[in-house]
């Protein structure tokens, strides 16, 4: 038998920030708010493609249509996620360190016999596992539904998908996640922190895609009659500045996981698709397609997390 | 009874700036065990900077510092194990019970289960908060939270309690309350405790020994009585006094006494200069006359009047 020896307090703090969650209104209300969006979006992507599940067949991934097909009037499964998800992370986290600063229980916690890092650390897993536990049950809950709706069963194949899915959209919160801490140690008050984090939110869903826009425009211009070099060119130079956005890569990261017909990102030439077969990707070259994706949102995560910690272990604690 | 004179914290060439200013210059400082030590001095003049350099909370500048025979920087878990520490404004989890603030406070010095909870029950009994002790902590006054904060220092049961402004914010009651508590900490349970204060009569009352701290430097101290020597010297005392009635002559009369020196009137109150003190003679001799005595007081044993003599000073040199 061996036991692994925690640094002192890690397992305290992890506990309390964890039950604190679990209990907290915020959380149970943001929960709530996915919970019905997503079953309703599961629904009614349930009813549209009920016809193509009678006749499908084993390579068809038609149980994982049910996350990404939408309709005007409701945006899928996936969309919603990438939406609404960074408000978990956000809500989470943005009050992690300067509300216990407000509050004066920081430096009481920290004259404790533990390790200064052990407060940010149990804090940062405590939000991951509740991320966890939070998309696990919200996948079972909709792939029940889709189960009841649909009559079919997912294949292996989409179970695998759905599992990637899943671990991408932990790293994707826990980036909000991260970065909502970062801003509760930057900003001494925490409406500060909340706003901040939701100006981030706008940004990178909503206005990333029209700055880049603005931005590709401003640096290959577009005149009347330009060539379809010059287009091309334009539009590969939005893509890369759209994917600066977290939000960007977790929307072609997950649209491809999902979609297994999908086999490129970016423009392709009518001549480059002349005698492909028509057929799905094997996951391995689906993950190997979004594989600079997944390591940019890894990447993101651990910046936000080190910067967070660097600023926090240096940081003065005064108690006025 | 002989006590073994240790400093158990001691501090040497402590300094500490933030950029060009300078908030704690060149501390020396000892405190041995078992006493009470009381850091006294206006707000903003380090106090606080130096009780956080002493907990390893804050890195100093330059100099040493040493807590119960460990350096707080290197060894800071050690220091926090055998230190227990009171903020001022302390804070507690809000949606959480007294008890359960405590059960976390407990838990993070490593201990658990039964034990701990016979233990809060305990320290909750002594700082008189079991009628409240399952009450969310956000329905608690000012003075609860701060018993409570007491409780949690209790709980950890230090060798060395540091305390910053122990009474801030608190009525007059629960101040005293706070203090009385204080007291007993070191009567029946030997602790060393170091508080911090601006308010001269608490530190007075629970104090051994007082430093005075202002803008960063520890301009005099010692017991009372010395820090009074050190201020004035033994040769000139003054009397405060106060009759009810109006009686021109009075000065003419007190000049008389044997041992003053000088008489001087100030708003309601003569000033009597003296060589020692004479407060019975003079006090004797004013009721004998038939005048009715109001106020007698030896100016310089209040910490009130030797606090205020250094910050003339102070502001005098600044």
């Amino acid at each position: 038998m061996f036991s692994i020896n925690l640094p002192a307090g890690l397992g305290t703090v992890f506990r309390k920030e964890f039950s604190d969650h679990l209990s907290g209104k915020r959380f149970l209300i943001l929960f709530a708010l996915i919970l019905v969006t997503s079953l309703a979006s599961i629904y009614v992507a349930g009813m549209t493609i009920r016809g193509m599940a009678a006749r499908a067949q084993n390579d068809d991934f038609v149980f994982l249509l049910l996350f990404t097909s939408g309709k005007s009037s409701l945006p899928s499964f996936l969309s919603f996620l990438g939406f609404l998800g960074p408000l978990v992370g956000l809500a989470l986290g943005f009050d992690s360190i300067n509300g216990e600063y407000t509050r004066g229980s920081l430096i009481r916690i920290l004259s404790q016999p533990i390790h200064r890092d052990s407060v940010i650390n149990g804090k940062f897993l405590a939000g991951i596992s509740i991320i966890f536990i939070m998309l696990i049950s919200l996948i079972l809950l909709v792939t029940g539904m889709g189960l009841l709706i649909l009559g079919i069963f997912p294949t292996g194949a989409e179970i695998a998908r759905m599992t990637v899915f899943i671990l991408l959209s932990i790293v994707y919160i826990a980036f909000w996640l991260g970065l909502s801490i970062l801003f509760s140690i930057l900003f001494r008050q925490t409406t500060t922190s909340a706003l901040a984090g939701m100006a981030a939110w706008l940004f990178f869903t909503i206005f990333v895609s029209i700055i880049a826009g603005v931005f590709a425009d401003a640096i290959i211009p577009l005149h009347q009659g330009a060539g379809p070099q010059l287009i091309l060119r334009h539009e590969i130079l939005q893509h890369y500045l759209e994917r600066l956005s977290p939000t960007t890569l977790y929307y072609e990261a997950t649209t491809m996981i999902l979609t297994p017909q999908l086999r490129t990102l970016s423009p392709v030439h009518i001549q480059q698709l002349e005698g492909a077969i028509p057929s799905t990707l094997p996951l391995g070259i689906s993950l190997s397609l979004i594989w600079p994706h997944i390591v940019g949102l890894i990447a993101l995560t651990f910046m936000c997390f080190a910067f967070s910690y660097g600023i926090f272990m240096r940081q003065e604690i005064r108690a006025t | 009874m002989i006590t073994m004179v240790e400093p158990i914290i001691q501090t040497e060439n402590l300094t500490k700036k933030y950029g060009d200013f300078c908030a704690v210059n060149n501390l020396n400082l000892a405190i041995n065990k078992g006493e009470v030590f009381g850091l006294l001095g206006p707000n903003g003049a380090g106090k606080t900077t130096t009780i956080l350099m002493l907990l390893g909370l804050t890195e100093p500048t330059s100099g040493r510092v040493q807590v119960a025979g460990f350096d707080p920087i290197r060894n800071p878990l050690e220091v926090k194990r055998v230190v227990g520490f009171l903020p001022d404004r302390v804070g507690f989890y809000e949606d959480l019970t007294g008890r359960e603030n405590l059960l976390y406070s407990a838990e993070l010095n490593g201990l658990k289960g039964r034990k701990a909870k016979e233990k809060i029950e305990d320290v909750l009994e002594h700082v008189g908060l079991a009628h409240a002790a399952d009450k969310k902590a956000h329905t608690y006054s000012r003075g609860m939270t701060q018993r409570l904060g007491l409780a949690e220092v209790l709980l950890k049961d230090p060798e060395i309690i540091i305390m910053d402004e122990p009474t801030l914010g608190i009525d007059p009651e629960g101040a005293q309350e706070m203090l009385n508590m204080i007291q007993a900490l070191t009567k029946e349970h030997n602790k060393t405790i170091l508080l911090s204060s601006h308010l001269l009569y608490q530190v007075q009352q629970v104090c051994d020994r007082i430093g005075i701290f202002v803008k960063g430097q520890m301009i005099a101290e010692g017991p009372m009585k010395t820090l009074y020597q050190q201020l004035v010297g033994n040769e000139n005392h003054i009397v405060e006094l106060e009759i009810k009635e109006d009686a021109d002559d009075l000065a003419e009369f007190l000049r008389k006494i044997d041992g003053v020196t000088r008489v001087e009137k100030a708003k309601a109150y003569y000033l009597v200069h003296c060589n020692e003190d004479l407060r019975s003679a003079i006090a004797a001799a004013v009721c004998k006359r038939g005048y009715s005595l109001l106020h007698l007081h030896l100016r310089g044993y209040s910490l009130d009047d030797i606090y205020r003599r250094y910050f003339q000073h102070q502001e005098v040199s600044a």
